[in-house]
């Protein structure tokens, strides 16, 4: 493991996927990197709409061929995936890399009990027989706390509750020690209660296997519990990436400091208004030219020449840390001071 | 809290839906406990925030202090008059008085509607016909929840989802009401825009007078929004106090759980205390017995089971503050600047 920690386990390089519909070309994605090493969880925060989904999707394969056009590249543990194979990517699937969904209970089949839905992926990629499957997935239910897991293996989706069949779906995915899994909103139908136990599942989980995991999220509260490192996209584009406490404690793009802004908190002053974005997420069919947030920035005017505008700012990464903005760094410093007296006392 | 003269004044609400059997008979055999037993008020211009978790009842609570559901028991006194089971005609002026926002704007607004006949519809059932006329006033209401009076025209699928809520809003106001009822305003919009929201209803809640009765789950929202807030579990309320009070020293061990279970955007260098639930919120159909949160609490003994907790002022609570709990946590020690608002007053 040491000398594989350093070869990140899932490189994306440049990934562009847009959609042709027939109100024209969406930019669902628009030329977006990052790394993600093993027994590592990555957090991507993001609105509805910016990409965060699709991205997710694409990894896995599960887009439509038929009106996405995808340029890029996708490497899972030294695989290109935007080139594989369907069989390839059915071998890939549910076996190195799968994938929890926010609705379990349409993500889950109503017709076959909890049990067979879990020994089927796990008889498709080793090929054993149905008792051994059985007893396989019964292990799996008790691993993610399913009281009584050889009576619940033969219940259907509906006589589980909400978090059961999240639970559920995380044996599913997990049954055959996966390498990558890609967690998309699981957490968000649930009760918050509810929440931090599955949120705390997945870290025990991710401790004894040593999964990478991509949490995707809108919640930054979330990604404060789960994650190691974040990646906040906007417009289908990264626009800060940090560790978490890089991201949550010394923001460095207009966004993600708006984001942190907007958000109530538990302890903070009451009776003063929030601090909310003004205007709403872009729409991708015609997203705004240069910098996708610059109509919602409050700082566009500070950079001379009109540059937010016409120019795309670069996402330069040193050491796992870096924006996607005109702004420089002393002018963040002086701007963003607020934030950073309001926050940390 | 000593009301002499609530706006809103709820005692006992219970609301129970019937379970009906099977071909051919169709029997009650059971019933959904939604709402068992609820007593609190609201007083003008005050905000009362409902929290708990999917199943506790929140919304059967909305919607039945707006009488959009019949109570199954229990009286709700709107100022003073018992609406508890008035019929139509009865109804007919109060309705104007209690309005409500829904949480989807997507569903709650008329695709083939204009947002002028959307708006003005409240008007128009009322027989209300304001000063210059009602398409003035929706213009002014437009003006009021920060959309442009221009777009008196136009349908609601061209609007965002927060502008969308804003014109929720604007027909709630479009009456003048006392008391508007929100059930989960701004949990279906995206975080940049729940800020948006969340302003204008209390800039509202300000600025004309208007009483709140704020159902979310969101517990940072609640706390943000309403000066009263109300921790209900399965139907029943386990504790309810001044917004400082509850969330700065939760006596009930629920109210502490959940508080604890709120993922908060920073990093702290000491992880904080959690309280993790284990299972959870039993079926409605077969509530405990007893307190009904003993399933999951870690404090639970045989009393429990057997008595259910009185929601009263336990001791070291300050008055206002009830709680629902045999075994009240110890009150908490609190960190004087959370709650010294005006150091005067705190002397």
């Amino acid at each position: 493991m040491t000398s594989t920690d350093q070869q990140p386990f899932l490189s994306i390089k440049d990934l562009k996927v847009h959609f042709s519909t027939e109100d024209g070309v969406v930019k669902a994605v628009d030329g977006l990197s990052f790394d993600l090493i093993k027994g590592q969880t990555l957090g991507i925060v993001g609105e509805s709409g910016s990409g965060k989904s699709v991205t997710n999707l694409t990894i896995l394969g599960l887009h439509d061929p038929a009106r996405t056009s995808i340029e890029g590249e996708i490497l899972l543990d030294g695989q290109e995936l935007l080139t594989a194979t369907e069989r390839e990517m059915e071998r890939l699937r549910g076996n190195k890399m799968s994938m929890i969904f926010q609705d379990a209970l349409a993500s889950l089949s109503p017709y076959h009990t909890v049990g067979i839905q879990i020994a089927e992926t796990y008889r498709k990629h080793t090929g054993c027989g149905k008792a051994e499957a059985r007893k396989r997935a019964i292990e799996m239910l008790r691993r993610v706390g399913i009281p009584q897991p050889d009576m619940r293996v033969d219940d259907y989706p509906h006589q589980f509750s909400g978090g059961m069949r999240q639970r559920a779906m995380i044996a599913m995915a997990l049954v055959c020690d996966p390498e990558l899994l890609i967690a998309d909103e699981p957490t968000t139908a649930l009760d918050v209660t509810v929440q931090a136990q599955i949120m705390d599942l997945l870290k025990d989980l991710q401790q004894e296997f040593g999964t990478a995991i991509i949490f995707i999220t809108h919640d930054l509260g979330v990604i404060a519990d789960i994650a190691d490192d974040v990646l906040v996209m906007y417009g289908g584009r990264c626009v800060e990436r940090g560790t978490k406490k890089e991201v949550l404690r010394d923001p460095q793009h207009p966004y993600t400091l708006g984001l942190l802004n907007s958000m109530p908190s538990l302890t903070g002053p009451v009776d003063v208004p929030l601090t909310p974005i003004p205007g709403a997420p872009p729409s991708l069919l015609n997203p705004p030219s240069g910098c996708r947030f610059h109509p919602r920035c409050a700082f566009a005017e500070k950079v001379s020449g009109g540059k937010c505008s016409s120019e795309r700012p670069l996402l330069e990464i040193v050491d796992g840390r870096g924006s996607a903005c005109h702004l420089t760094t002393e002018q963040k410093q002086e701007l963003f001071a607020d934030f950073a007296a309001t926050r940390h006392n | 809290m000593s009301n002499t003269n609530p706006l809103l004044d709820v005692s006992g609400l219970t609301k129970h839906f019937p379970i009906k059997g099977g071909f051919p008979i169709r029997r009650t055999v059971g019933a959904v406990q939604a709402v068992d037993g609820l007593d609190f008020q609201v007083s003008a211009g005050e905000s009362l925030g409902l929290v708990g978790e999917s199943g506790c009842g929140k919304s059967t609570t909305g919607r039945l202090i707006t009488r959009l559901m019949e109570p199954t028991a229990g009286t709700i006194k709107y100022q003073g008059q018992d609406i508890t089971h008035a019929g139509r005609k009865q109804l007919a002026p109060i309705r104007s008085e209690i309005q409500m926002i829904f949480q989807d704007p997507y569903a709650s607004l008329n695709p083939r509607q204009t947002v002028g006949s959307i708006i003005s519809g409240p008007m128009e059932i009322n027989g209300i016909d304001p000063q210059g006329g009602r398409e003035k006033r929706v213009r002014e209401l437009l003006e009021i929840v920060g959309l442009n009076p221009e777009h008196y025209n136009r349908f609601p699928h061209e609007f965002s989802g927060g502008q969308r809520q804003r014109i929720g809003v604007a027909r709630a106001l479009a009456l003048e009401p006392k008391l508007i009822v929100a059930d989960e305003p701004v949990s279906a919009l995206d975080v940049s825009i729940q800020a948006q929201v969340v302003n204008l209803l209390q800039k509202v809640q300000r600025e004309l007078g208007i009483a709140f009765v704020f159902i979310a789950h969101d517990l940072a929202i609640v706390r943000h929004f309403s000066q009263r807030v109300a921790v209900m579990y399965l139907g029943k309320i386990m504790e309810i106090a001044d917004r400082e009070d509850l969330y700065d020293n939760p006596r009930h061990p629920y109210t502490r759980a959940l508080l604890s279970a709120v993922p908060e955007a920073t990093v702290d260098e000491e992880p904080r205390e959690r309280i993790r639930l284990v299972g959870d919120v039993p079926s409605p159909i077969n509530p405990p017995s007893g307190c009904r949160f003993r399933t999951r609490c870690w404090k639970a003994t045989e009393k429990c089971a057997t008595d259910a907790p009185p929601l009263v002022q336990v001791e070291g609570n300050k008055p206002g503050h009830l709680t629902a709990c045999h075994y009240p946590e110890a009150p908490e020690t609190i960190p004087a600047p959370r709650l010294a608002k005006d150091p005067e007053a705190a002397a």
